[in-house]
Order: structure tokens, then C-alpha cells, then sequence
């Protein structure tokens, strides 16, 4: 393991570095991963020698151009086992996936007094833009309870469903405290009533095996930059059927056959959300970022992840004062915790001088953190290139802070 | 800068136990502040009788730089004429975005190490433009938010 650890930190040139003059320890990997090089050299090489715009040149570049960018679809659509790469629908993130299903399919069908259930754990992501639309259209908002754990409450999924249901939207991965949820059962309950589900999956493509026909999803939305890719590149999964039935989201360029002022007719999949230049280089770096994942020994890699995560809970609850939130059985490696002795924020601070980066706040998760009565926590996410040593040193700059503070 | 500067034990003390942390039934002006990016929020209650702030208290829930800084502002203005309350807001401001000497501001110094920690400055200033929000605003209400800055008052 050492040895492949060593040869794959190689990979991230960002990580070679001091901050304050202390080794950097990057722990903020739910935030944003670093890039490895292959993702670095394929846009450097996109832009040395493909650059021109997609589906529109007869020239030889804009049909490279065109072929890495539809290739990269391809490359995605099987990564997540799509039917179809017409399903994969890019956009400049997860926030924009599922802005572009709340706006395009809760606006063509949501109707008032339908309701829309959200976990009380969910990412303001995919909180706002359905309350924008249920501003709109006069449907209802209802959190779906979490036990203490952080785990989803699904006997009280299970008593608020009916037929007013008609969308469930939960993520994979909590980007706050780690809780991996469970996306079948909680889809199987869903049909039971004809709901939809929405899984906001930014956390899942670097941490979780993504299978969306086995999960049976309707949509499915995805972050680059939180899966080793570039960001401004995102992509959302729609079954074909839905994504054909849906109105355009955004008006342009590309998403359409035939435009006249009298008449305008829409492009066929997955144009007919696409308008305007995409980040093709983006797109281009995402690819490249999935096929380093899906080239990494992905036992050895689950197993040392797992590690990560149980040695950094171990030493946490060692420390008197800590108290970590989130402690799910199925958890990506993320631990999220508070302390009696300082907010976390000013650990944050601490943290940082120790050279180690961490996430301090509310984690866009306002309803969360008000559910575990916390203003914040403070969040220390690993990814693959984490070690021990970066434990270590995360857990002295913790016993520093406590100096400081108790 | 090292971090014990930062953490003086004025600010240690402040933090830990802050002066004015309580309601203040009979507030004249009130303002809320907020800190959209950590979720830090003050409370802040003026009683202002005849130009004079008699009265002020917080309460709320922050950092240790949010809460020592509040908690020595109310310290700092009880007593004081508006006016010169809008003076120390001012000194205090300049204090803590510039690079040469300003005025001296007594107790409150310990605060300015803050600006060696950028991501750190809307902690320490956040009371600060509850208050200047608090006494500017019409109403008797006012909610300011680190990100923007402005005074939003209460319909
Ligand atoms: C669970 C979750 N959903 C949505 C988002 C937003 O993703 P993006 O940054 O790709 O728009 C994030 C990222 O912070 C996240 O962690």
C-alpha cells in the first residue's frame, strides 16, 4: 500500500507544497479533490491541439474537438452504466443539474398541493431550487426526517409518502457528515407511490460505485470537481423517456433544429439541454479524471479510505471535549465534529497554521447543522492520497487548539 | 503573527465569557448580523435615550473572534454618545483593513491582530456593522450580512 500511496500522491503536483511553512495536509477533499496529472495533461492538450468549438465546424478541428467531447460523454454514461450516453446531459455542475430538473420537469409538472420530500439533510442544492419552483407552482416542501446517526429515518419516509408525492430528492453521499444512504430501498419506496427520485450524487463518483440502472434513479447529478475532474463541468443523468418529455431548460445556440420567429423546434438529446458553447475542455478533463479512477485498484483503495475514516474516528474520540456528528454505518470518509472547547471556525484558523485544510461552517447544509443543534462543525474529508501521517498532524493541531482554548 | 497573538487572552476571556450576552427587553434600536459564509450570527440591542447609548447587549452564536468582539464593543460604547459610537465604528474599521499607523483604540487593539488572517476580518467586524446598522437604520430593526454589507431594513 505504501508504495502505491507514495506513486499516487506523485500524481497530485499541488500537494508537494508547504503552507505557513508546515507540510500541507489537504482534508478538504468533499469541498473540492485535487487533480491527478492525466486530468491536467488531457486539458493542456485539448487547448495545445483541439481547440475549436463542438457540433459546428466542418473543419478538422471542431470535429476533434467534437469527438474527444462526445467520447467523454460516453466515457461518463458507462462509468454510472447509463442505457444510453444520450442520457448524460452536461452542465457547469451539480448545482446546475438539478436547477435544470426542478426548472424544467417540477415547472412542466408539479402541481399544487403535490409534494416534493427532500432529506432534512440535503445540500442547499438540492433544497433552493425546488423552493423556487414550489413558489411557482404551488407545491409543498417536506423534510424527510434522520435518526441521530444521520441516517435517513425510512419508517417516517415510509408514512409520508402517497400519492401528493411526487418527487423524492436525497443524496448519495452526505458532503457533510459522510452518511452513504440507501438509494435502492429508498427507491423502491418511492415507486410504491409513482414518485420520482432525484439523487444528488456531487460526493458519489469519487467515493461510491454508481450503478444508476441498478439503483433504478430517475435523475442522477454529478460535480467534476469533487470526482478528481476540473471544475465548472458537472452532468446530470435523466432516463430517456423523462428527458425527452422536458421542456427546455436554458434557450440557445445548439438546442435547436430549426429557429424562425413565427416557430422554433428543439434538438433531440442531449442537445436539447446544451445551448451555448460548452467546457468542452472540462467535459474533456472529466472523462480523463473517471478513467484514473476506474484504473485505480478500486479494492485496495476502498479498504485504505476505510481506514482513513476508522483511524481518524478512533483518534477523534479519543480526545475529550470532541464530539463527532454523523456516525452512520455506511459512511464515505468524512468526519464532521464539534468540541467543547472551541467554535470551528477558530479551529479552522488553528488548523491552517498547522498546515492542515479543513472545512469549518455549515457545509451548505443550514437545516442539517439545525437539526444536530450546531452552528457548525468543523470537517476533515480524505481522499484517496490521505495518509496516516496527515491524521497524525491533524489530530496535534486539534490538541494544540485545545491548548489554546481550555 | 503567531497564533498566541491572535489568541490573546483578552480575546480567550472575551470569547469564553462574554460581557452583555443577554437580552435587552427595553432596546431602542436592534440589529441581526450575519455571516452567510460560517453561519455566525449576533444579536445586537441598543437602548439609546437622548443621544447616549445607555444600554447595549448581544447574544447570538459565533467564534471566539465574533463573540470577543462584540462583547468589547458593547463594553466600548455603553456610555458613549451616538456620535462618537459612529467615530470609533469608523477608527476601528480603518484599523482593521490598513497597512500603517492609525488611531489608538485602547482595549480594542487586541482585534486589529485579526487582519494578518484575512479569512478572519468579517469575524471581528461583524458586530461592528450590526451596529452601525443598528443606529443608521429607520426602523427599529435592522439585518446586515457580511456579504453584502448593507443595511436591509425590516418591512
Ligand atoms: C452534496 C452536494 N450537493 C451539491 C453540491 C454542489 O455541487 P457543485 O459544486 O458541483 O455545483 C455539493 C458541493 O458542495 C455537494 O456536496
Amino acid at each position: 500500500m505504501t508504495a502505491l500511496l507514495d506513486a499516487l500522491r506523485d500524481q497530485f503536483p499541488v500537494l508537494d507544497q508547504t503552507v505557513h511553512g508546515k507540510r500541507l495536509v489537504y482534508l478538504d477533499n468533499a469541498a473540492t479533490v485535487q487533480r491527478p496529472l492525466p486530468v491536467l495533461h488531457a486539458m493542456d492538450t485539448f487547448y495545445r491541439e483541439s481547440n475549436a468549438n463542438v457540433h459546428r465546424g466542418v473543419h478538422l478541428l471542431s470535429q476533434r474537438a467534437t469527438d474527444q467531447f462526445e467520447a467523454a460523454r460516453v466515457t461518463i454514461s458507462r462509468f454510472i452504466n447509463a442505457r444510453f450516453s444520450h442520457e448524460i446531459i452536461f452542465t457547469k455542475g451539480c448545482t446546475e443539474a438539478i436547477n435544470l430538473v426542478a426548472h424544467s420537469w417540477g415547472g412542466a409538472n408539479l402541481r399544487p398541493g403535490d409534494e416534493v420530500l427532500l432529506s432534512h439533510g440535503e445540500h442547499h442544492a438540492n433544497i433552493v431550487p425546488w423552493q423556487l419552483i414550489a413558489e411557482r407552482t404551488g407545491a409543498v416542501i417536506r423534510p424527510i426526517p434522520l435518526h441521530d446517526s444521520g441516517e435517513l429515518d425510512l419508517e417516517a419516509l415510509r408514512a409520508m409518502l402517497s400519492d401528493r408525492v411526487k418527487l423524492v430528492g436525497v443524496k448519495h453521499v452526505c458532503n457533510a457528515l459522510g452518511t452513504i444512504h440507501p438509494i435502492e430501498e429508498i427507491v423502491r419506496m418511492a415507486k410504491s407511490v409513482g414518485a420520482l427520485v432525484l439523487v444528488d450524487g456531487a460526493q458519489s463518483l469519487a467515493n461510491v460505485d454508481v450503478d444508476v440502472q441498478a439503483l433504478g434513479v430517475d435523475f442522477y447529478s454529478m460535480s467534476g470537481h469533487k470526482a478528481y475532474g476540473p471544475m465548472g463541468v458537472g452532468a446530470l443523468y435523466g432516463r430517456e423517456e423523462l428527458l425527452n418529455a422536458m421542456p427546455p431548460y436554458q434557450g440557445g445556440g445548439d438546442m435547436i433544429r430549426t429557429v424562425s420567429f413565427e416557430k422554433t423546434t428543439f434538438n433531440d438529446l442531449p442537445n436539447k439541454f446544451e445551448p451555448g458553447t460548452p467546457n468542452v475542455a472540462g467535459v474533456i478533463g472529466l472523462a480523463a479524471a473517471l478513467d484514473w479512477v476506474a484504473g485505480l485498484d478500486s479494492a485496495s483503495i476502498k479498504a485504505h479510505k476505510q481506514s482513513l475514516l476508522d483511524h481518524a474516528t478512533e483518534e477523534l474520540n479519543r480526545i475529550e471535549g470532541v464530539k463527532i456528528i454523523g456516525t452512520a454505518a455506511q459512511k464515505a470518509p468524512v468526519v464532521s465534529f464539534v468540541t467543547d472547547f472551541a467554535h470551528p471556525h477558530d479551529l479552522g484558523t488553528i488548523f491552517d497554521q498547522h498546515g492542515v485544510a479543513i472545512r469549518a461552517g455549515h457545509h451548505c447544509c443550514m437545516p442539517l447543522m439545525k437539526r444536530f443543534g450546531v452552528p457548525g462543525t468543523a470537517r476533515a474529508s480524505f481522499a484517496v492520497y490521505n495518509t496516516n501521517q496527515d491524521i497524525i498532524v491533524l489530530i496535534e493541531a486539534l490538541r494544540a487548539a485545545r491548548e489554546i482554548f481550555a | 503573527m503567531n497564533l498566541n497573538e491572535l489568541y490573546q487572552e483578552v480575546i480567550l476571556d472575551h470569547g469564553r465569557k462574554p460581557r452583555n450576552f443577554r437580552l435587552l427587553p427595553m432596546a431602542t434600536h436592534t440589529a441581526e448580523g450575519h455571516n452567510p459564509l460560517c453561519g455566525d450570527q449576533i444579536h445586537l440591542m441598543l437602548s439609546v435615550r437622548n443621544g447616549t447609548i445607555e444600554e447595549a447587549t448581544f447574544d447570538g452564536c459565533g467564534c471566539a473572534i465574533s463573540t470577543a468582539s462584540a462583547s468589547l464593543m458593547t463594553e466600548a460604547i455603553k456610555g458613549q454618545k451616538v456620535e462618537d459610537a459612529e467615530v470609533l465604528f469608523r477608527q476601528f474599521q480603518e484599523a482593521i483593513v490598513a497597512n500603517g499607523d492609525t488611531e489608538p483604540l485602547g482595549v480594542l487593539e487586541c482585534l486589529i491582530g485579526v487582519k494578518e488572517y484575512p479569512t478572519r476580518v468579517k469575524c471581528a467586524t461583524l458586530a461592528w456593522h450590526a451596529l452601525r446598522a443598528a443606529l443608521e437604520s429607520e426602523e427599529k430593526s435592522a439585518t446586515i450580512s457580511t456579504e453584502t454589507g448593507e443595511v436591509i431594513p425590516h418591512a
